[in-house]
């Protein structure tokens, strides 16, 4: 229960420093935790209590012993994205700030309308 | 204002997920139904993998890594295309005290090896072709950290980059050649629990491991020489 409200705490702090934050790199980082917060959500999803990670090392164990591997696998593939949007938002935000010499997203007038 | 706002609609959204989420009990012992079922009660035998995750991500739903491995690779383009510039940046930082220079000489043959040990057995222990090659890509990261004049070869990366990809999309079609489908496994399925068990799975995840080795550290280095 507890993984769950601190998987929506960190999604609510995410989505607080997107709207709030001025600066770009925060904006970034508030979209990173976004992503955590909805991967420990899926994963705890999964979780079954007192059962173990789905790797037969052990002959004694059956599949019977095991957690859900489907999520895992969900969220394995959604880290690696993760990892790849991350970079490139930050890569565009160097690119914003050479051009501009500012990251305060108020200071660039050609977004305002 | 803005503030408060956002603080309200914040409670808005937190008090929805909460009341939807806390409907869904938390590790109750349950029974598995569906595709989750099916992966633990035959993983095991069709795939021969010791690791269901690792089965289900290079075996049941490779066709899906493929396309995770081509997201990062856009990923990387993308950087280099927004980052290119003619002259590089010389880069005015300090060099790293003495202490942390010869560790990071010490430990970077390491780093990498345990990034190679753990794509190497990513069938059999938790781990993987891309954790590996984030290890792999953090050990270079220490390099460049604490050796301002540490470069690495562009034309090696991609070149290794490449033929890994390469590898990745032959094996698929080895598979819809000589079996059923793109992706099919063509080995034999070998003892599980030993290093070479589980037929083309280490093969495509040592493939992973270097691709994605490559492909972040080119990328830390690009980001790297744009940084004064």
């Amino acid at each position: 229960m507890i993984y769950y409200i601190a998987a929506i705490s960190l999604i609510l702090i995410g989505i607080y420093a997107v709207l709030v934050k001025k600066n770009m790199v925060k904006i970034v980082l508030g979209l990173t935790l976004i992503d955590s917060g909805v991967n420990i959500l899926i994963v705890s999803l999964g979780y079954i209590q007192g059962k173990t990670a789905p790797i037969f090392s052990n002959p004694t164990l059956t599949a019977q012993d095991m957690v859900d591997p489907v999520p895992q696998a969900l969220v394995l593939t959604a880290i690696v994205i993760g990892v790849a949007v991350t970079a490139l938002a930050l890569s565009i935000v160097i690119r914003i700030y050479d051009h501009h010499k500012t990251l305060n997203i108020n200071k660039i007038r050609e977004l305002k309308w | 204002m803005r503030k408060a706002i956002a603080v309200l609609f914040l409670g808005f959204i937190g008090y929805y997920l909460l009341s939807t989420f806390l409907l869904v009990p938390f590790g109750v012992v349950r029974v598995l139904e569906g595709v989750g079922l099916k992966y633990l009660q035959d993983g095991l035998q069709q795939t021969g993998a010791a690791n269901l995750v690792t089965s289900i991500v290079v075996n049941y739903r490779g066709f899906d890594t493929l396309g995770e491995v081509t997201v990062l690779f856009l990923a990387a383009t993308g950087m280099g295309a927004l980052l290119y510039s003619k002259r590089p940046t010389e880069r005015a930082r300090q060099n790293a005290s003495i202490i942390v220079k010869t560790g990071a000489r010490i430990l970077f043959p390491l780093i990498i090896i345990l990034g190679a040990y753990v794509f190497i057995h990513g069938h059999l222990t938790p781990g993987g072709g891309f954790q590996g090659g984030a290890i792999i890509a953090s050990g270079f990261l220490l390099m460049f950290m604490s050796y301002r004049t540490y470069h690495v070869n562009h034309v090696i990366l991609s070149r290794v980059e490449s033929s890994a990809g390469s590898v990745f999309v032959i094996i698929g079609l080895l598979g819809l050649a000589y079996g059923s489908s793109f992706l099919a496994n063509i080995l034999p399925l070998g003892t599980v629990n030993t290093l070479f068990s589980a037929g083309v799975i280490p093969l495509i995840y040592v493939a992973v491991g270097f691709k994605v080795g490559a492909e972040l550290t080119a990328l830390l280095d690009t980001m790297l020489q744009t940084v004064k």
